[in-house]
């Protein structure tokens, strides 16, 4: 029984940042279209459909609340249809992306919500569509809040990859539960957990910064 | 120009007509009449303003005219045209020719001066070039050329509302609304906005529009004053008519702190009857500004009698018409006498009562 070598760290830890990377972009994106559509389509909102918001509200919250381990058993069929298979990396993009679109959207449409209404109507009066409402007003004032939500969902996606080891798809959490725990390679683990302590301090940081940079409300 | 007594009907031609305008909110307790049929006028270039108690429904009028609320019945037009049944393109081109400011400035957070000034003529497509030159134009108008590139959060409220107010008036508009807009400014910071938009009024001819719980504004800068009362057009017309005689108790509710009440120490010592000891009357003059254009005569107030004091008062000159009350000491004795001379003292002549000689 032998240590992993120093490449095999280094495959783990490419294969999160794929995994993590493709997922975020997927999750991320659709999760504030989410965000928004839940926004502006609440009632008295700018494009108020109440009937069709508390449809999409709780189909959100039937993903959210579904654990991540049961989406991803469940949603093998999905995964075969998009990705072609249901082992590997890629494969389990399908659901992290759609365990992290809920959750982010929900934290996303808090941030959207707290735009002061007042803004909202200074732009109506000054004669803007609302497109450029949502364009220039929603979305410039909730970034900061938006970014924090990134750095959030960005690290809980970190934590759901380990479980994608479940279908195959390699990774850092998968690396430490095959050495750390099924072969009780303690060290294994510790490594990892230290490598992931460092992958999350940075987010947390990056995303922390990059939300201040946007922050000007003083 | 018009016959109309108290000045109610607009001196020139009408900008924006009100007619039987009806708003209803749907409240815990039942229906909330927010604006309950009013109907009244605003003549173009005109300083209009608006007052009454919290609730009045003086933000749901105004409201009404750029369509940011809506009626449930009447109508306002604005230039001949009803506001109601404009297609959103229409009513993006209505709100264009209406500025609008804020008691919270409402700036964006997120953009520069610059951007926030430059927003409405970005969404309206203008060029690059044009809207710099705009934006240049109107930071120079409001004294805030220096500040164009820092956030909203580095200024001061003055700063904010001038902000504000450079956006307002980006795209050339004939109307300026104000809702509160000096309420949460300093006193001195609310002459320089007033002196402002004063300016603004005269060199650009713009209709104005302006809420305020402040009445000293309302003097300041207003032609006309509409009082609502619970919804309801109270009582309505020029400032000085308005201020130096209101018919309504709501409008004097809300003039009381402008008005030179009697002072509570004179209140403790007033009585109704002497009983017979010699004692002072306490009369008080009121001038509603009709017959004291000019002023009040010094010699008519000598002429009440020889040892008249003049103990409380003030008075004010609004748009050339000098109005206020005085407070007059005099001789119970001289009281029936002096009577018959008050016609041309004063307006309105009243005995408050009267202080027994050494009660105080
Ligand atoms: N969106 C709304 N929903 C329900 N009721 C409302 C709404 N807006 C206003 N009202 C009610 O309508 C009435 C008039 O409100 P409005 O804001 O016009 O008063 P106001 O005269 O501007 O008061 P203030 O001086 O406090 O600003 C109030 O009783 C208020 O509670
Ligand atoms: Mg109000």
């Amino acid at each position: 029984m032998s240590l992993p070598a120093l490449d095999k760290y280094i495959q783990a830890f490419l294969q999160t940042l794929l995994m993590v990377g493709t997922s975020a972009v997927i999750a991320l994106s659709v999760g504030l279209a989410l965000a928004i559509v839940l926004t502006i389509t609440a009632s008295g909102s700018l494009y108020p459909h109440p009937r069709f918001n508390r449809g999409l509200s709780i189909v959100v919250n039937v993903f959210r609340a579904v654990p991540f381990i049961i989406l991803l058993v469940a949603l093998l069929p999905v995964t075969r249809f998009i990705v072609g298979t249901t082992l590997g990396t890629w494969a389990a993009v399908v659901p992290l992306s759609i365990s992290l679109i809920p959750f982010y959207a929900r934290i996303a449409q808090v941030s959207l919500r707290e735009v002061d209404p007042g803004l909202i109507e200074a732009a109506r009066a000054m004669g803007c569509r609302r497109h450029h409402i949502v364009r220039h007003v929603l979305i410039p004032e909730a970034l900061p809040g938006l970014v924090g939500g990134m750095t959030v969902s960005l690290i809980a996606m970190i934590n759901a990859s380990a479980m994608a080891g479940a279908v195959g798809a390699g990774g850092l959490g998968d690396l430490a539960i095959r050495y750390g725990y099924e072969r009780y390679e303690t060290r294994v683990m510790f490594e990892v957990i230290v490598i992931l302590i460092a992958l999350v301090t940075l987010i947390q940081f990056a995303g922390e910064g990059l939300a201040r940079r946007f922050d000007h409300r003083g | 120009m018009f016959a109309s007594d108290r000045g109610d009907e607009p001196s020139s031609t009408p900008h924006i007509v009100f007619e039987r305008l009806h708003k209803r909110y749907d409240g815990p307790q039942g229906p909330i009449h927010a604006v309950h049929d009013v109907s009244f006028a605003i003549a173009r270039g005109e300083v209009f303003g608006i007052i009454g108690r919290s609730g009045a429904g003086k933000s749901t009028l105004l409201r009404t005219i750029n369509a940011l609320e809506v009626p449930d019945a009447g109508t306002v037009t604005v230039d001949d045209v009803p506001v109601a049944g404009l297609d959103e393109a229409a009513l993006v081109r209505l709100r264009r020719r209406i500025g609008m400011i804020f008691q919270h400035f409402n700036l964006l957070s997120s953009k520069t001066v610059n951007a926030n000034v430059a927003l409405p003529l970005r969404v309206a497509g203008l060029a690059r070039p044009a809207i710099d030159r705009r934006v240049g134009e109107l930071l120079d108008l409001v004294g805030l050329s220096d500040k164009a590139s820092a956030y909203p959060s580095q200024l001061s409220g003055g700063q904010k509302q001038r902000v504000g107010i450079a956006r307002a008036l980006v795209h050339q508009p004939e109307i300026l609304l104000c809702d509160e807009a000096t309420s949460a400014l300093d006193p001195e910071t609310t002459q320089s906005i007033l002196a402002l938009l004063r300016d603004i009024n005269r060199r650009l001819g713009l209709t104005v529009v302006l809420i305020t719980h402040d009445m000293a504004v309302i003097r300041e800068i207003c032609d006309r004053v509409l009082v609502l009362d619970q919804g309801r057009r109270s009582e309505m017309g020029e400032v000085w008519r308005i201020f130096g005689d209101p018919a309504a108790e709501a409008t004097r509710a809300l003039l009381r702190p402008l008005l030179h009440d009697l002072p509570a120490d004179l209140a403790r010592d007033l009585v109704d009857d002497l009983g017979g000891r010699p004692g002072e009357a306490i009369l008080q003059l009121r001038y509603g500004g009709d017959s004291s254009a000019d002023g009040v005569a010094l010699a008519d107030l000598a002429a009440l009698h020889p040892q008249a004091r003049l103990l409380h008062g003030g008075l004010d000159r609004i748009r050339g018409h000098s109005q206020g009350r005085l407070l007059v000491a005099i001789p119970a004795s001289a009281l029936d006498p002096v009577q018959d001379r008050t016609a041309r003292v004063a307006d309105h002549i009243e005995v408050l009562g009267y202080v027994v000689t050494g009660a105080r």
